[in-house]
C-alpha cells in the first residue's frame, strides 16, 4: 500500500518538474516549485529519511520560495523568447540519449532496499552500533554530523556563511539600500486575516524551532532544521509587517553577529579541544567522560550551527527585500 | 514486481535530465537557476533512496523497538546538502539581479547581443 502512494507521489513530482520547466510565467514556476520540495519532502520521510525531511520542508518549500519571489520583484516574470528551435531540438535530443544511458545503467544498481548493498555494509552499521556507545543519543544522524563527521559539518557551516558574505557583496547593505528607496514597504500590516494568522502562528514557529535545535538528538532535528525554521518565522513576520519592523526585533548588526559567530563557536570548539589535549574535534576531552564529553562538543556545535543558518538566510531575505524598488 | 525496485532510480533519472533540459535549453536566466535545483533534488533522492533499507526505520533509537535502519550516513550528507543548496541558488539569484540591473533583462540571447553592440 505504502509503496503504490509512494509510486503515486513520484509520479506527482515528474509532471511537477516537467511543468516548472515548461511554463512560460516566472510565478507559475516558482509555485510549482514550492510544491516541488513538500513532494520530495514526503518521499524522504516514506524513504525513513526523518531529518532530511523536516530540512527539505523548512528550506525548500518556506525559504527557497520566498528567495525566488524576491528576486522576481525585481524583473520581468514573463519568459519573452523560446530560444532558436536548433538549440531545443538539439536539446532535447542529448537529453533523452543521456536518459536512456542512465536508466540502462539503473539495472546494474542494487535492488531497492536491499540490506546487503555495499552502501550499507562499509561504515554505516558501524555508525549505527556505536552511537549509542560513544555518545549515548538516541538520533543516529545528530551522531554522525556532529561528531564522526564533525569536519564535513564545519566546511558546510563555512560554505553556508560564505555564500551568506557573496549575496551581501553583490546585493549591498540592505540598511543603506533601504534608506535609499523611495517607498517604504508596510507589508501586509493592512491586510486583517493574515496579520492575525501570522501573529498567532510565529511564536509557535519560534517555539518549535528552538524545540528541533535542543531536541535534535533524541527526535529528527538540530542545528541547520532549526536555523531553517526560525528563519523562517522571522521572514513571515516581515512580510507581514514590513521589513522596517523587522529589522527592529533583529538589526542588521546582530545578525552579522550571528552569522560569524556561530561559524567562530564551531571552530571555537575545535581549537579548544585541540588545547584540551584533543584532536582538533575531538569532543571527548570536553567532559569528565567520554559521553558526557561528546554530548557538550555536539551541544555546542549545533549551537554553532543553528545562529550562523538563521543569521544567513534572515540576511540573505533582507539583502533581496531591500534591494526591490531601488 | 521487478519494475518497482527500479523505480525510484528511474525516477530520479527522469528529473535529473528535466533539470538539465532546464539548464542547456532555456535562455530565462532565472529559469535555469530553477533547472539546476530540480538537478540538485534528483541527486539528493537518489542518495537518500540507496539508503533505504527493506524493513528499516528512521535512524533514531528508541522510538520503535524495531533495529532495523536505513542507512544513516547519506541523510547526513544531504541534510547539510539541502541548506548549502539554498545559499547557492541565493548567491546565483543574487548574481542575476546585478545582471538584470546592468542589462535590462534576464534573457540569454538578450545580454549576449548588448555585449555586441559595446
Amino acid at each position: 500500500m505504502i509503496e503504490i502512494f509512494n509510486i503515486f507521489l513520484m509520479a506527482m513530482l515528474v509532471i511537477t518538474a516537467l511543468a516548472m520547466v515548461s511554463s512560460r510565467h516566472l510565478f507559475i514556476t516558482v509555485m510549482l516549485s514550492g510544491i516541488f520540495s513538500l513532494l520530495v519532502a514526503a518521499i524522504f520521510l516514506f524513504l525513513d529519511a526523518a531529518d532530511v525531511a523536516l530540512t527539505e520542508a523548512a528550506v525548500g518549500a518556506g525559504i527557497s520560495t520566498v528567495l525566488f519571489l524576491g528576486a522576481l520583484a525585481l524583473m520581468d516574470v514573463e519568459e519573452t523568447a523560446r530560444g532558436e528551435r536548433w538549440v531545443r531540438v538539439s536539446s532535447l535530443v542529448v537529453v533523452a540519449v543521456t536518459t536512456i544511458a542512465l536508466v540502462y545503467a539503473t539495472f546494474d544498481q542494487p535492488l531497492f532496499g536491499d540490506p546487503n548493498a555495499p552502501i550499507n555494509l562499509h561504515v554505516a552499521p558501524w555508525y549505527i552500533e556505536n552511537v549509542p556507545v560513544h555518545m549515548g543519543i538516541p538520533n543516529i544522524v545528530t551522531g554522525i554530523l556532529g561528531s564522526y563527521r564533525g569536519y564535513d559539518t564545519l566546511g558546510e557551516v563555512f560554505v553556508v556563511y560564505t555564500a551568506g558574505i557573496g549575496v551581501l557583496s553583490l546585493l549591498g547593505d540592505p540598511v543603506k539600500n533601504r534608506m535609499n528607496r523611495p517607498v517604504q514597504n508596510h507589508g501586509l500590516r493592512h491586510y486583517l486575516i493574515p496579520r492575525v494568522v501570522g501573529r498567532m502562528l510565529i511564536p509557535f514557529i519560534i517555539l518549535f524551532g528552538l524545540y528541533v535545535q535542543f531536541h535534535g538528538e533524541y527526535s529528527p532535528g538540530g542545528g541547520f532544521q532549526a536555523g531553517a525554521l526560525i528563519a523562517a518565522a522571522m521572514i513571515l513576520f516581515a512580510i507581514l509587517e514590513g521589513e522596517n519592523r523587522a529589522l527592529n526585533v533583529i538589526p542588521m548588526r546582530v545578525l552579522y553577529l550571528m552569522m560569524a559567530s556561530g561559524a567562530l563557536l564551531y571552530g571555537g570548539v575545535g581549537v579548544a579541544t585541540l588545547f584540551m589535549g584533543g584532536n582538533f574535534l575531538e569532543y571527548t576531552v570536553l567532559g569528565s567522560t567520554m559521553v558526557s564529553g561528546q554530548q557538550w562538543g555536539i551541544l555546542l556545535i549545533e549551537a554553532g550551527v543553528g545562529l550562523t543558518v538563521t543569521g544567513v538566510l534572515i540576511t540573505i531575505f533582507h539583502a533581496f527585500a531591500a534591494r526591490s524598488n531601488l | 514486481m521487478a519494475w518497482v525496485d527500479y523505480f525510484h532510480y528511474w525516477v530520479f533519472a527522469i528529473l535529473l535530465m528535466i533539470g538539465f533540459f532546464g539548464v542547456i535549453a532555456k535562455r530565462n536566466l532565472v529559469k535555469k537557476l530553477v533547472g539546476l535545483s530540480i538537478f540538485q533534488s534528483a541527486v539528493f533522492l537518489l542518495y537518500i533512496t540507496m539508503g533505504k533499507v527493506e524493513g528499516g526505520t528512521a535512524p533514531i533509537y528508541g522510538i520503535t523497538d524495531n533495529t532495523v535502519f536505513s542507512n544513516p550516513l547519506p541523510q547526513v550528507l544531504i541534510l547539510t546538502a539541502i541548506v548549502v543548496g539554498i545559499s547557492t541558488t541565493a548567491l546565483g539569484l543574487s548574481i542575476v539581479v546585478r545582471i538584470k540591473e546592468a542589462y535590462g533583462s534576464i534573457e540569454e540571447d538578450v545580454i549576449h547581443e548588448k555585449d555586441r553592440v559595446e
